[in-house]
């Protein structure tokens, strides 16, 4: 049991927060936000220069091999910076998709490019009318000669409009089937809408979108299971984003205690702010030990894997709910306002809960699962 | 980064589970399971038997009886000891003034003291907490007055806990009034039967008497008897009171009250007397509570593990003391909800009847020790410079 990152990963950490923090300051994601893309091409290629796009994937597919731990680190320090290039998206999300089910061909053709920041990927699943976190879908695909023809519709692609490549959930007769699908392929139209959070998201229709067979991810049933692992990796990540915006908040909030006067005294002598910057503080604490259980559960035992990430979830969606309005609250109108970090943060947070299941879908589950500590 | 523990200390943590799965009297694992009253020879019977096996005061200097384990060993004991349903040993004797006369007392006191304080030959009590001095212990008042070789006590001490089984106390008195309220604080020690010491029980409000009040008159002590310097003792108390770590949050305690909420629960739904929709509610109750037990425990193994390597001392004890008694007293909370009109009446000798006594006793964790509010000022100096 050893709680304690090695040098290596030391550096690692350094490194990206140092990258954020002398990059991509809030006037810079303000003005990212407001370009055409919603983001910054040139914060994405940086990020690529620094090889963290291919960290994730392993060695053979050019990519560095790294860990969950490694992950975490970096997740963390764009939660810092509020960072809505696509990471999440594509090397996390789409990425996750690609070394959990993808071929050796498939990795080949598609890896590389992503990892040279070049090629953006997005994952369509989630479809209205549906139940607000699922791994089944609507959108059809039907076996057409060698290939498959896609019907259906998509919500909340991340990154959607953005992307080069989808890759589609679509249920085949034999279960969830995963494709990959050119973002300009006939019958594909995206529509671009705004996240609250700022990160952008699209709404995805495919009309009798032709693909060959090469485009199936794993087989025709086996997306369930894809989905499932790369979801839990998307969550440990999330839950390591979450750790960094918080971290993030409560910084800023207490700089503020420290500098706003207010009845001639700084407002950080008022023991009912004192004590609610502690509230914050360890929910802080008691998200970042859950990332930290999250990233260390990915390769381990599956059950185990399940229960703790599930549990991480629950947590830094409660945890981010309660720093984020602590911020504004203590912030007072500052809080509210767009032109002020702590709002984003609060946002982002808010985001955050929503994705891959909220905590009441994880805490749901966890019943479910017989408990957060397996019965003995 | 590795959440497993080392082959060394699963051998380690098998080696303890064993010891205590023989060890403890089956009469004191049932009275611990039933959550009944120890009695002050229950206590001290397994004191010396952890004596015997000497782990009794493991976390002591190695040349007082301490065992040199690592801070993860310690967390180990801890939990295991609580997963096995024993209690743990006097904390006056074991955690309080045992650590404080290794590291303060002169050899005689601690030639005196050490041994029978390991093996509770002598049943310390602490008198700290005045009527007018709580969290802000420093204005205590009862005063201690030189008199040739010895000092003269007056005045009166309060939550004295265990003063009627006590033979000795240690204590704080003022022996000087003129400077700083924290300077001319003395800590002595004194025999209960002494001349002059009248102890009056408090009873609380889960039924019990744990609680005393104290009262000085006159009472004549030994120049000897001081512990560090006149007027040093507000140093030592610090000392005192700087917690131990690896086992701060209890949550080896929460996870066994965990494991017989869930049992209770079972038994409960097998009786009928819980519908299947207050099944429902009640497991996500459970799952809430134990995602912060987990994360509150790893929250513990990475302090654990920050000591090992070396990490100081950091407010993050009062982070784990605010959160894990919250965390003990919300599993008193469920124990009493899931009760009902069942936990009315407090006779007999199982969960139902102690479920009002223990949720009602277990409002103190978060009071005593430095208060929830206390520690909370405490991080917010030190850990956000507030």
């Amino acid at each position: 049991m050893d709680f304690e990152l090695t040098d290596e990963q030391k550096m690692l950490s350094e490194t990206v927060t140092r990258f954020v923090a002398e990059t991509y300051d809030f006037l810079k994601r303000e003005h990212a936000l407001r370009s055409a893309d919603g983001w910054s091409r040139e914060a994405w290629a940086a990020l690529a220069e620094m090889g963290l796009l291919g960290l994730p994937f392993a060695e053979e597919d050019g990519g560095f091999g790294g860990s969950g731990v490694e992950m975490m680190l970096i997740m963390e320090a764009l939660g810092r910076g509020l960072m809505v290039e696509p990471y999440f998206a594509t090397v996390v999300l789409a990425g996750g998709v690609l070394r959990h089910g993808a071929s050796a061909a498939q990795r080949g053709a598609i890896v590389p490019g992503l990892i040279a920041g070049e090629r953006i990927l997005a994952l369509a699943h989630d479809e209205a009318g549906q139940a607000r976190h699922t791994l089944a879908a609507r959108t059809s695909a039907r076996p057409s000669g060698d290939g498959w023809i896609i019907d259906g519709a998509k919500i909340a692609v991340i990154h959607g409009r953005s992307a080069d490549t989808l890759i589609v959930s679509a249920t085949t007769g034999e279960g969830l089937g995963l494709f990959l699908v050119d973002a300009k392929a006939d019958g594909v139209a995206i529509e671009a809408a705004r996240g609250y959070d700022g990160v952008p998201v699209a709404s995805v229709r495919l009309n009798g979108v032709a693909v060959g067979a090469d485009a199936l991810v794993g087989g025709a049933g086996g997306g369930a299971a894809i989905l499932e692992r790369s979801f839990d990796e998307a969550r440990a990540a999330l839950a390591a984003e979450a750790v960094g915006a918080m971290a993030e908040t409560l910084d800023v909030t207490v700089d503020y205690l420290k500098t706003r006067q207010q009845f001639g005294v700084a407002i950080g002598s008022f023991q009912a702010l004192q004590h609610r910057a502690v509230d914050m503080l360890m929910q802080v604490e008691l998200s970042r030990s859950m990332a930290v259980l999250a990233a260390l559960s990915l390769d381990g035992d599956e059950d185990q894997r399940r229960r703790n990430i599930a549990a991480a979830k629950a947590q830094i969606g409660k945890s981010g709910r309660m720093v984020g309005q602590d911020a504004v609250q203590m912030h007072g109108a500052i809080g509210i306002t767009a032109e002020y970090k702590v709002g984003h943060a609060f946002k982002r947070l808010t985001a955050i809960d929503a994705l891959l299941g909220d905590r009441d879908h994880h805490l749901t589950r966890l019943v479910e699962l017989g408990g957060v500590y397996p019965a003995e | 980064m590795n959440l497993e523990f080392t082959p060394e200390e699963i051998a380690f943590r098998d080696e303890v589970r064993a010891f205590f799965r023989e060890a403890l009297p089956d009469d004191l694992r049932r009275k611990m399971i039933n959550r009944e009253h120890l009695e002050k020879d229950d206590t001290v019977r397994w004191q010396r038997i952890l004596n015997a096996r000497g782990w009794a005061v493991t976390h002591w200097p190695v040349a007082y009886g301490g065992q040199p384990w690592t801070p993860a060993q310690r967390y180990i004991f801890q939990e295991e000891m609580a997963l096995a349903h024993a209690p743990e040993g006097s904390p006056f004797n074991v955690n309080m003034i045992g650590p404080v006369l290794c590291r303060f007392g002169t050899d005689e006191q601690k030639r005196r003291f050490l041994a029978a304080t390991a093996n509770i030959d002598i049943w310390w009590c602490q008198g700290f907490s005045e009527p007018g001095a709580g969290s802000d212990l420093a204005s205590l008042k009862t005063s201690a007055v030189r008199d040739g070789d010895h000092y003269v006590l007056n005045g009166q001490k309060i939550w004295t806990t265990q003063a009627q089984h006590a033979d000795w106390m240690f204590g704080l008195f003022r022996t000087d009034n003129s400077g700083r309220k924290q300077q001319g604080i003395t800590f002595l020690l004194l025999d209960m039967r002494t001349p002059g010491i009248t102890v009056r029980p408090i009873e609380t409000i889960d039924g019990g008497h744990d609680a005393n009040e104290v009262f000085f008159d006159d009472v004549r002590v030994p120049v000897a008897n001081v512990v560090g310097e006149e007027g040093k003792g507000w140093d030592v108390a610090k000392h005192l009171l700087g917690s131990e770590r690896s086992g701060i949050a209890r949550i080896g305690l929460s996870k066994e009250r965990l494991s017989q909420l869930r049992s209770l629960e079972r038994r409960l739904a097998a009786e009928g007397v819980l519908t299947p929709a207050e099944r429902e509610r009640l497991a996500f109750k459970l799952a809430e509570v134990e995602v912060e037990l987990r994360a509150l425990e790893l929250t513990q193994l990475r302090v654990v593990s920050a000591d090992a390597h070396g990490g100081g001392a950091n407010a993050a004890a009062s982070i784990l003391k605010v959160k894990g008694t919250e965390m003990q007293q919300r599993m008193t909370e469920l124990v009493l909800e899931l009760a009902g009109p069942a936990g009315l009446a407090t006779a007999g000798h199982d969960w139902l009847a102690a479920a009002a006594p223990f949720y009602f006793t277990m409002r103190k964790v978060s009071i005593f020790g430095g208060s929830n509010e206390i520690q909370k000022n405490i991080i917010a100096k030190t850990m956000l410079g507030l």
